[in-house]
């Protein structure tokens, strides 16, 4: 039904779309539009934005089991990359604007705020996931070593959405949502990987 | 440094004072001069500046109430301000009771003419790591303590904020065990500084900060300073505080503003001051300390946070 065309066809808008909040919060930002703290909301925006499409690139990867949209897949390392690129724009709020490069009082912040550490950790796992996202990447690492390294996915996931679910104070309906939707998609998987498989036996 | 948090000025002066820029104005626009010409001198920061040092500038009115924690009203930033509409502060009338020699039900009205409304323009330090300048305009809570005349065995207060879950949509979700619950040692009730605010700006108090009474207790984190109060009960126990209660291991009965007790979730050593670029330096006991500490002489801090 969808064929690969018409999810290459979609790529250029999809690209567009996801930028866009960053232009614009970035726009707000300097234009002095983001509120009262502009630096805290500049920075949550972000990382949920990241959060999201953290989410959204496990989605499609369940959803390319559908036979009729099996290429959909084919968007996943665009959104992919973009949640790494709102992450190194989260990461950077909060290293420039928000502690303005105080190296020593950053480190202890990580060290002592467990999540903060969650927050960073999910960060360090995805710069080998961004870095080796090439074909030329999947080539040279062959595609076994490709997609253990890819499994660096998951505990970026869990990580991010515990960052988010530390962080809330009180109501924490919205970070138990994320976190819910990628428990099901794991369960999704290990059904698939370990279940499925037995039962056919 | 000077600290200058605990400046008082008369109501009084201070009614002069609006009076005497209501005139200038008037002579200078004669008939034309408008209800616009209040509304910019009940939030124009200029003439609280004065009472703060150089270091401290007077938020604006609008930074002051469309930026709130007050979960009665949802629990993001913005939703006071949006979701506080509905909310009916009068009539108004507050229960004291407890351990005192007068347990009575007072209206709001009745109190304010027996209380003296003074200017007092604090710094409030959120627990989250942010802060503002506050001009607000109350009545020391000493007074109130006194016309309900405690017992001795009273060594605490207790304060409760209103339960209208129609007019509080917040409160239609437990994100909190309501109704909001805070409270005070005795002596940090009875400090000077420690103020029933029914005024801001010049205003009534808005909705989203806490309408129509208060309390503000400006060396704590912010709260402490429990909003819309409807019941105040004095008890020989420390009483049950909401936040203690929800997360004790980040929050304590004192929590008073210290840059050294860290915090699971936010550093305490620096804030940012709402309208500020870098962040500063948090002082201690939000910079009251020569007005507060001597409280807690014999307390572990650490501890007792």
């Amino acid at each position: 039904m969808f064929s690969t065309k018409n999810f290459n066809r979609s790529k250029p808008i999809l690209f567009l779309l996801i930028l866009f909040p960053s232009l614009l919060w970035v726009y707000q930002f300097l234009t002095g539009n983001l509120g009262v703290n502009p630096i805290e909301k500049l920075m949550d925006e972000l990382g949920l934005m990241a959060l999201r499409l953290i989410i959204v690139t496990l989605m499609i990867t369940t959803l390319s089991n559908i036979k009729a949209i099996k290429s959909i897949v084919i968007l996943r390392r665009m959104i992919g990359l973009f949640a790494f690129y709102y992450v190194c724009l989260h990461f950077s709020t909060y290293i420039v604007l928000d502690h303005f490069l105080d190296m020593q009082f950053i480190i202890q912040d990580i060290i002592k705020r467990p999540f903060i550490t969650f927050g960073f950790i999910s960060f360090l796992f995805l710069i080998p996931l961004a870095s080796t996202s090439t074909n030329k990447m999947i080539k040279k690492l062959g595609f076994k070593l490709w997609k253990k390294i890819h499994y660096l996915i998951y505990p970026v996931a869990i990580l991010a959405s515990l960052h988010f679910y530390v962080l809330v104070r009180a109501d924490k309906t919205e970070p138990v949502i994320y976190m819910g939707i990628i428990l099901l998609l794991l369960l999704h998987r290990i059904f698939k990987r370990l279940i499925r498989p037995q039962l056919a036996q | 440094m000077k600290i200058l948090g605990s400046e008082i000025t008369p109501y009084k002066t201070y009614l002069n004072r609006r009076k005497f820029i209501q005139g200038s104005f008037a002579s200078a626009l004669l008939a034309t001069v408008s209800s616009s010409v209040l509304a910019k001198h009940n939030t124009d920061p200029s003439i609280y500046n004065q009472f703060m040092n150089e270091n401290d500038k007077v938020n604006s009115y609008e930074e002051i109430t469309t930026y709130n924690n007050f979960y009665e009203f949802g629990t993001h930033k913005k939703h006071p301000h949006l979701n506080s509409g509905d909310f009916k502060p009068k009539p108004w009338s507050v229960k004291i009771d407890g351990l005192v020699k007068k347990p009575m039900t007072i209206d709001l009205e009745k109190i304010l003419s027996k209380v003296t409304i003074e200017d007092r323009v604090y710094r409030l330090r959120c627990v989250e790591a942010w802060s503002m300048v506050i001009p607000w305009q109350g009545f020391q809570l000493s007074e109130l303590i006194k016309m309900a005349e405690p017992l001795s065995s009273a060594k605490y207060v207790q304060f409760v904020t209103v339960f209208r879950p129609e007019e509080m949509p917040g409160q239609k979700k437990r994100t909190i065990n309501w109704p909001y619950r805070e409270g005070l040692r005795m002596d940090e009730a009875m400090n000077p500084l420690t103020i029933l605010a029914t005024g801001l700006y010049g205003h009534e108090m808005p909705n989203q900060n806490g309408a129509p009474m208060r309390l503000v207790v400006p060396w704590k984190y912010g709260f402490k300073s429990i909003k819309s109060i409807v019941e105040i009960r004095f008890l020989d126990q420390q009483p049950e505080t909401s936040w203690e209660t929800l997360a004790p291991w980040e929050y304590g009965f004192y929590a008073n503003v210290n840059p050294t007790v860290n915090h699971p979730r936010w550093s305490q050593g620096t804030e940012r001051r709402i309208g500020e670029f870098k962040r500063r330096e948090t002082l201690m006991f939000n910079g009251y300390e020569k007005e507060v500490a001597h409280l807690y002489k014999d307390l572990d801090l650490t501890k007792f946070y």
